[in-house]
């Protein structure tokens, strides 16, 4: 089994290390002597960024447990007494609650950065499925997460999603109520919820998080410009236009993730409930089952493919709109996962993709953005059309990407990367 | 393309007040919660006036004297009432949830997150809002919360007030404003008929300290965290500065 | 990338200079987390100082009040009891004049307690933490010993101590019960959990 070839210390502890463990080894592979594309711009922060969002999640997610009640007796008053009588509680449970926004921004950002360079097309397809499936994991993560405070809105919105599933034909709402372990939303889904949102899941992320790393460190980082840095080496084996990940691209996230620290920490100190979009208002209210609140909205993470689902006012080839709502919100994260196959272009990048290309991904980002402010708000005639309108483009975008990425004139290439 | 997505979030950020808001929230107030004066002031009518009803279930007695500034001693005399309660206790109530519904037909809630479930201007506006009506079974309505069930408990503070037809400086929809005065005629104005132990201003200066009081008890830890943000702010951007330079020296070596 | 022409001191000096000040945010965020442990107000309101009234407490009984979820308790020690337990030969006891600190500094006397006769123990033995049983009269049968001068014996491994809760020699227990902070509010009323000097 043993490779021979194995980097090791010359001497010392590390070699003592170096001969049972390959910690030498693995420094090189991942840090000191991988070479990632000496161009990354701004948008190549937030993979950094979502580690450091993800260490925060857990770290505070396990102090948050130590004092949380999973009950519908105790959840609620569980909060309160973390955010008074435990010492500093309220700080860790705001960079909690602030860290599952900013997560969201981070990853969505990941993701856009990923269209935008072309980051998911081969080599690097499984790179972006093992991200979309943590994307996946973490939409579950945020959704059961906000059940546990037991507020107004943690159950109503709980209600709302869980009856996503009833609209599933024949066993619809048999699932349902098999996921809520009862007739409604009681204790019994609390505890389940618990369980997973705070072992099953997060285990599920960090192991995706290890796949996706190692995948990308198999085939290297892709850069702005889309280029394969490895077709150009020097006679060492480096390539020309890499650099080593650490020191050069240690140091430059540091300057991020200090950005980054500032902002998120302006939020936590000053601005902990995010307008009400962080925590909406009608959570300071306990659950009661027997009360709606004036208006539901998820939270905003969620609110583009909410407004998807709530979009689809009709029905076709005798399918229920309530049932076709649910396949377009699930359509609209499961077209991501085949989105490297779709893309058929002979380029990566968006520099050196056609028009066409370029305004189809304008017109995404803008729908996908209009989806998620229409997704807070309560539905009009208006907005639903507006809505409906929002979700062709989005849906275009990746239905007519084989067509557009082939029949577009691209721009060269250029033979190494640009600034 | 990226700040079509940053202005995602602030785009929508107008839309919460909006969502908040109720109909007929008439004022607003700004709390202040280094007034400690006003806050303990709050705290004294709260427990005089409040308090029969109303617990503070998540507050206790020894958190308000701390970050009020207040006396344990001068706070065992002055704000608990109860012998059941002691000093490191939380603001409970002695009615008991039953009774109380079966007397005012809906038990009275537990006030102490209502500064952040309804907003610090839906409360101002509607301890100012109540108004003498006949019809209803406490005598009084409020223009806020309609077919209330509460009695207006300020009234010896605030008088009889009562909704009357007269000039008014707030806009009224489908009216121009007289062009002498820049006032609207309105028969939903509400004035006191008869005075109680305090002058209108100084009634809703009271029912401002009492708001204020109520913004504090909702959230506690918002003085610890404005007192450390600044210094974890500095310190996170000398941290950028000297990364920065750090960066920058190992950058030299990328051409 | 060639070597030339790096300024290895700055570089040195700025790894360092982030260094520190990254070890320094560590550390202040480390600060919360460790600090979340500390008792929360719950427990402290819990754990706040009890009151007893021993105005009922005959000559020779004892009453157990709680305080922080364990036993205290608190001894009318009769003068025959008080003289008992004085004329106890220090070589019987493993320290008889209380060097050991497991009491306030107030508590002196030889009896350890600030009034001769009312005595105050937190009931759990310094052994491994059974509560031992009181045995206050002489020549008590089950403790093991002849000569019993009266006191306090741990059925769980067979530590005696005596009613100013003194550990004797040679058993398992190590040191004297602990005596909690407590003070007298008045003639009838001890606050437990509270020092005198603080009163």
């Amino acid at each position: 089994m043993a490779n021979p070839n194995k980097a090791k210390a010359e001497s010392g502890i590390m070699r003592w290390v170096d001969d049972r463990f390959p910690a030498t080894q693995m420094m090189q592979d991942h840090l000191t002597k991988y070479y990632a594309p000496k161009n990354f711009n701004f948008f190549y922060l937030f993979g950094v960024l979502a580690m450091l969002a993800l260490v925060n999640q857990i770290l505070t997610g396990v102090w948050l447990t130590m004092s949380y009640n999973p009950s519908a007796e105790g959840a609620f008053d569980s909060i309160e007494y973390i955010m008074r009588d435990v010492e500093w509680g309220w700080l860790i449970r705001y960079m909690h609650t602030t860290g599952a926004s900013a997560f969201f921004v981070v990853i969505y950002m990941h993701m856009f950065r990923g269209l935008l360079y072309g980051s998911y097309k081969a080599p690097r397809e499984l790179v972006w499925i093992f991200g979309m499936t943590i994307y996946l994991a973490l939409m579950a993560e945020a959704f059961m997460g906000y059940l546990l405070p037991w507020g107004q809105m943690s159950y109503w919105g709980a209600q709302v999603i869980i009856s996503l599933f009833s609209a599933i034909p024949a066993i619809g709402p048999d699932l349902a109520q098999w996921v809520r372990g009862d007739f409604l939303i009681t204790g019994i889904t609390l505890n389940r919820f618990f369980a997973l949102h705070v072992v099953a899941l997060p285990i599920v992320i960090l192991a995706l998080v290890v796949l996706h790393i190692i995948a990308l460190h198999e085939v290297g980082s892709n850069n702005p410009d889309g280029i394969d840095i490895k077709q150009k080496k020097d006679e060492t084996g480096k390539p020309l236009d890499g650099i080593a990940f650490h020191p050069y691209y240690t140091v430059k996230d540091l300057v991020g993730i200090a950005i980054f620290l500032f902002v998120f920490c302006v939020v936590v100190f000053y601005f902990p409930e995010g307008g009400g979009y962080f925590i909406e208002k009608p959570n300071f209210e306990p659950a009661n089952p027997l009360k709606t609140p004036d208006h539901i909205a998820p939270v905003w993470y969620f609110t583009p493919f909410y407004a998807i689902l709530r979009a689809i006012t009709f029905s076709v080839f005798g399918l229920d709109a309530k049932f076709l709502g649910v396949i377009f919100m699930g359509g609209a994260i499961a077209v991501l996962f085949v989105l490297p196959w779709l893309d058929r272009s002979p380029v990566r990048s968006m520099r050196y993709k056609g028009w066409i290309s370029k305004t189809m991904l304008l017109l995404f980002a803008i729908s996908f953005v209009i989806l998620g402010i229409l997704g807070v708000l309560p539905s009009t005639e208006g907005r639903t059309l507006l809505a409906q309108v929002c979700t062709v483009v989005y849906f275009a975008y990746f239905v007519l990407m084989p067509f557009y990425t082939r029949l577009e004139k691209t721009k060269p290439l250029p033979e190494r990367v640009t600034g | 393309m990226k700040k079509h997505l940053l202005a995602l979030l602030f785009a929508i950020v107008p839309v919460t007040a909006m969502a908040a808001g109720g109909a007929s929230v008439s004022h607003s107030m700004d709390p202040d919660l280094h007034d400690k004066a006003s806050l303990q002031n709050g705290m004294k009518l709260y427990v005089n006036y409040c308090m029969g009803c109303h617990s503070l279930e998540h507050q206790r007695f020894a958190r308000a004297a701390e970050d009020l500034a207040m006396p344990q001693d001068l706070v065992e005399e002055n704000l608990i009432f109860s012998p059941a309660l002691g000093y490191n206790d939380q603001m409970h109530i002695a009615m008991d949830s039953g009774d109380a519904e079966s007397w005012f037909g809906a038990a009275p809630p537990d006030l102490t997150l209502e500064a952040r479930l309804r907003g610090t201007d839906w409360i101002y506006s509607y301890l100012l809002g109540f108004y003498k009506d006949p019809s209803r079974p406490t005598g009084v309505n409020n223009t806020v919360y309609e077919l209330v069930a509460m009695p207006n408990v300020l009234e010896p503070l605030q008088g009889v007030q009562e909704m009357v037809c007269a000039e008014t400086d707030h806009p009224v929809e489908g009216q121009e404003p007289d062009p002498l005065s820049g006032k609207y005629q309105s028969c939903e104005v509400l004035q006191v008929t008869e005075p109680g132990a305090l002058e209108p201003d100084e009634f809703e200066e009271a029912v401002y300290d009492l708001t204020n009081f109520l913004a504090y008890v909702g959230e506690p830890s918002k003085l610890q965290a404005q007192a450390l943000a600044p210094k974890v702010l500095i310190f996170i951007f000398i941290f950028g500065v000297v990364a920065y330079f750090l960066k920058r020296e190992y950058w030299r070596d990328v051409h | 990338m060639a070597d030339n022409g790096i300024n290895k001191g700055r570089r040195r000096f700025l790894v360092g200079a982030t260094s520190v000040v990254g070890a320094v945010g560590a550390v202040g965020v480390a600060v919360p987390f460790v600090a979340s442990w500390q008792p929360s107000a719950r427990a402290r309101a819990a754990g706040a100082p009890v009151q007893a009234d021993i105005s009922r407490l005959e000559p020779g009984q004892r009453m157990t009040v709680e305080w922080r979820g364990r036993p205290i308790w608190i001894i009318n020690r009769t003068p025959e009891m008080i003289e008992r337990t004085e004329a106890l030969n220090a070589d019987s006891l493993a320290d008889p004049d209380s060097e050991v600190p497991q009491q306030p500094v107030y508590v002196t006397s030889e009896l350890r307690s600030i009034r001769p006769e009312i005595g105050v123990l937190i009931g759990i033995c310094t052994h491994l933490g059974c509560s031992p049983l009181f045995r206050p009269e002489p020549d008590a049968e089950g403790v093991g010993v002849d000569n019993w001068p009266g006191g306090f014996f741990c059925p769980c491994h067979g530590s005696r101590f005596d009613l100013a809760g003194r550990v004797f020699s040679n058993v398992p227990a190590p040191t004297n019960l602990e005596v909690p902070p407590y003070r007298f509010e008045n003639d009838d009323i001890i606050v437990v959990g509270e020092d005198e000097e603080t009163a």
